[in-house]
C-alpha cells in the first residue's frame, strides 16, 4: 500500500505538475511557430521573464496575498502577464517585425530568437542574480497530506498548494484556449491564418493584429507556466535552460501547429520524464522473497537518474523526428 | 461610370513583365471572361487587380478611384471580393468558420449573409459543420466564392472556378456564377473552358502576350472565326 502512494506521489502527481508546465510551455511555441511558421526559441526565456515580474512584485507587495487567501505570487499573476504579453509584443516590433517585411527564411527568424533568448536571460541575471529565490516571500507554502483510508497505509499522499494552484489553473488555460480559438472571430481568424495566411489576407483579414493577438496569448500562457512552476520549486535565472527542450519535444510530439496536440505532448513528455526516473525497485518491494536475487538485490530500478532526466524529451524528441516527424496529431514539419 | 478599369497595365514579378499593357473596362452587373492561351497572363491581370503584384505603369480603378497597389483588405473593404485558383479555403476550419472569415471586416453582417450563402449554395447548409478540407472539390469551390460574397462585394473576381471540376458540377459553378451576377454582382473570372465562359459572358476579353488581342460581347467573340480558330480549338 505504501509503495502505491510512493507511486502516486512521485509518478502521478509530479508527472501532472511536470505535464501542465510543458503543457502550456508547448501551447506556446506551437501558436508562435502555426502564426508566424518559425520555431521560437526565446519561449522559455519569456516563462522566465514572466516569473521573474511574479518575483519583483511579490517583493514589492509581499502583504497583498493575506487579503484573499492565495499566495502573493499567484494574486501578481495577472499583472506579470499583462507585462510578460507586453515584452512579447515589444520584442516581435523591435525584433521579428523587420526581419519579416523584408520576407527573410524562417531560419533567421530562428536565429534572432535565439540572439533575444541570450539577451533576455542576460537582462534578467544581471537584475536578479544568478541564484535560486522563492516566490513565497511572506506566505507559507501549504502543503495537503491525504491519508489513504487502508490498513497499513503509513504515507499519505502529498500535494502542495502551488500544486494545486497549478492544476486549476491548467485546466482555465486549455478551456479558456478551446474557447477562444473555436468561438470567438480573433481565434478563429488565428486558425484561418495558420490554415492559409494568404487566404486570411484575401479575405480582409488583417494579419499585422492577428500576429499581434497570438504575442498577446502567447506571452500571457509563458507568465503562467513559469511562475507555476517557480511556485512549485523556486525562481531560477537559468530556468529556461531545463524547459526549452521538453517545450520543443512536447511541441513536435504532439504536432507542431495543433495546439490540443501540444497539450497531449507536454503531458506525455512530462510523464515520460518522471517515470523513467521513477525507482520501479519500490513495486517490487512487496514481492520481495519471490523474486530472483539479483532483481531484488538491485536498489534502484530507474530508467535513467534523475540527474540526466533532461536525455528522456531528447530521446523522445530524436525518436519522433526519426519515426513520424510531424507528430501524433499530423502537424507541419519544423 | 465603369465598375471597373484597368487602363494601359503593365506589371509582373521581380522585374519581368508579364503584363504589356492590357486595358479592360467592366460595367455594374456585367460578367466579363479572361480567356486565352497558357501564359497569356489572365491569372497575372487578376493578381494585378487584386494587388499581388507590382503594377508598374498604367492604373486600375474602381468606380473611378485608383486601387492599384493597395494592400488586399483595403480592396475587400473597398468592395473587391477574390477567390484564387487553388487553396480557396481555409482546410480545418468548419464550412460556417470560412463564410464566416469572409465577413471578417463586417461582422455586423455576419447573420444576415450566412442565410444569404446557404441560400445560393443549398449544398453549403447542410455541410455546414464539416471542415472544408473534407468536401469534394465543386463543393470546396462553393465555400470560396462564398467566402468572398460574404463582404458584399461591388464586383468579384474568379480565377479558374471550374478547374478540375466534373462537367455536372462546371454547369452547377457557371449557373451560381449567373444567379450571383443576377443578384447584383459584378464577376472578373479567368477561364479555361472558353466557349462556356464566354456564352455567359457580357464581355470577353482575349489575352495573348500580355495584351489584348480581341475585346468584344462574349457572343460577338464566339461568332468570331478568327477568335474561334485560335483560341476556342476551332
Amino acid at each position: 500500500m505504501n509503495e502505491l502512494v510512493f507511486f502516486i506521489n512521485n509518478v502521478i502527481v509530479a508527472g501532472s505538475v511536470t505535464g501542465s508546465i510543458y503543457a502550456i510551455g508547448a501551447v506556446g511555441v506551437t501558436l508562435v511557430f502555426s502564426i508566424m511558421r518559425f520555431a521560437h526559441f526565446a519561449h522559455a526565456d519569456m516563462m522566465t521573464f514572466g516569473a521573474f515580474m511574479v518575483l519583483l512584485l511579490t517583493m514589492a507587495f509581499p502583504q497583498a496575498g493575506a487579503a484573499v487567501g492565495l499566495p502573493t505570487a499567484v494574486v501578481m499573476l495577472p499583472l506579470a502577464m499583462l507585462l510578460t504579453a507586453g515584452l512579447a509584443v515589444g520584442i516581435d516590433r523591435v525584433f521579428y517585425k523587420p526581419l519579416r517585411a523584408h520576407g527573410v527564411k524562417p531560419i533567421v527568424m530562428v536565429i534572432a530568437s535565439l540572439g533575444v533568448t541570450l539577451m533576455l536571460q542576460g537582462l534578467i541575471r544581471v537584475f536578479a542574480g544568478t541564484s535560486g529565490e522563492s516566490l513565497y516571500v511572506d506566505d507559507r507554502k501549504e502543503i495537503f497530506r491525504l491519508a489513504l483510508p487502508f490498513e497499513g497505509a503509513r504515507a499519505p499522499i502529498v500535494v502542495t498548494e502551488p500544486q494545486l494552484i497549478l492544476f486549476v489553473l491548467t485546466v482555465l488555460c486549455v478551456v479558456g484556449l478551446h474557447l477562444f480559438l473555436s468561438r470567438s472571430r480573433l481565434g478563429k481568424a488565428m486558425r484561418a491564418m495558420s490554415d492559409n495566411p494568404d487566404l486570411a489576407r484575401a479575405s480582409g483579414i488583417n494579419t499585422n493584429l492577428i500576429v499581434a493577438v497570438t504575442w498577446v496569448i502567447v506571452g500571457g500562457l509563458a507568465a503562467i507556466a513559469g511562475t507555476l512552476l517557480s511556485l512549485d520549486v523556486t525562481f531560477k535565472p537559468d530556468l529556461s535552460f531545463f524547459l526549452l527542450l521538453p517545450i520543443f519535444a512536447a511541441a513536435i510530439v504532439g504536432g507542431v501547429g495543433h495546439p490540443y496536440g501540444a497539450i497531449a505532448g507536454g503531458f506525455l513528455v512530462g510523464f515520460a520524464e518522471t517515470l523513467a526516473v521513477f525507482n520501479w525497485g519500490v513495486l517490487l518491494r512487496p514481492f520481495r522473497d519471490s523474486l530472483p536475487e539479483w532483481l531484488s538485490a538491485a536498489g534502484n530500478l530507474a530508467f535513467v537518474g534523475s540527474e540526466y532526466k533532461i536525455v528522456v524529451p531528447f530521446f523522445i524528441l530524436v525518436a519522433i523526428l526519426v519515426w513520424r516527424p510531424t507528430g501524433i496529431f499530423k502537424g507541419k514539419v519544423i | 461610370m465603369p465598375l471597373l478599369e484597368a487602363r494601359d497595365v503593365y506589371g509582373g514579378y521581380g522585374g519581368m513583365n508579364i503584363l504589356n499593357g492590357v486595358n479592360m473596362t467592366l460595367e455594374a452587373d456585367e460578367i466579363g471572361v479572361i480567356v486565352g492561351p497558357n501564359g497569356a497572363g489572365k491569372s497575372t491581370m487578376l493578381k494585378a487587380i487584386f494587388g499581388q503584384l507590382v503594377v508598374t505603369q498604367g492604373e486600375i480603378l474602381l468606380r473611378g478611384e485608383p486601387i492599384h497597389n493597395l494592400p488586399p483588405h483595403r480592396l475587400v473593404q473597398q468592395g473587391m471580393g477574390f477567390v484564387p485558383q487553388e487553396h480557396n479555403v481555409f482546410p480545418s476550419l468548419t464550412v460556417k468558420e470560412n463564410l464566416q472569415m469572409g465577413a471578417f471586416l463586417k461582422p455586423g453582417n455576419v447573420k444576415r449573409m450566412l442565410k444569404q450563402i446557404y441560400d445560393f449554395f443549398p449544398p453549403l447548409h447542410d455541410k455546414r459543420h464539416q471542415p472544408a478540407g473534407e468536401l469534394s472539390g465543386g463543393q470546396r469551390q462553393m465555400v470560396a466564392m462564398g467566402r468572398a460574397l460574404m463582404a458584399e462585394p461591388s464586383v468579384l473576381l474568379l480565377d479558374e472556378p471550374t478547374a478540375g471540376l466534373s462537367p455536372l458540377y462546371m454547369n452547377e459553378i457557371f449557373a451560381q456564377v449567373k444567379q450571383v451576377n443576377a443578384a447584383g454582382v459584378g464577376i472578373l473570372m479567368v477561364e479555361q473552358n472558353a466557349k462556356q465562359a464566354l456564352a455567359i459572358a457580357d464581355k470577353g476579353f482575349v489575352l495573348a502576350a500580355g495584351q489584348n488581342r480581341f475585346t468584344d460581347t462574349g457572343a460577338a467573340l464566339l461568332a468570331d472565326p478568327e477568335v474561334a480558330r485560335s483560341f476556342l480549338g476551332g
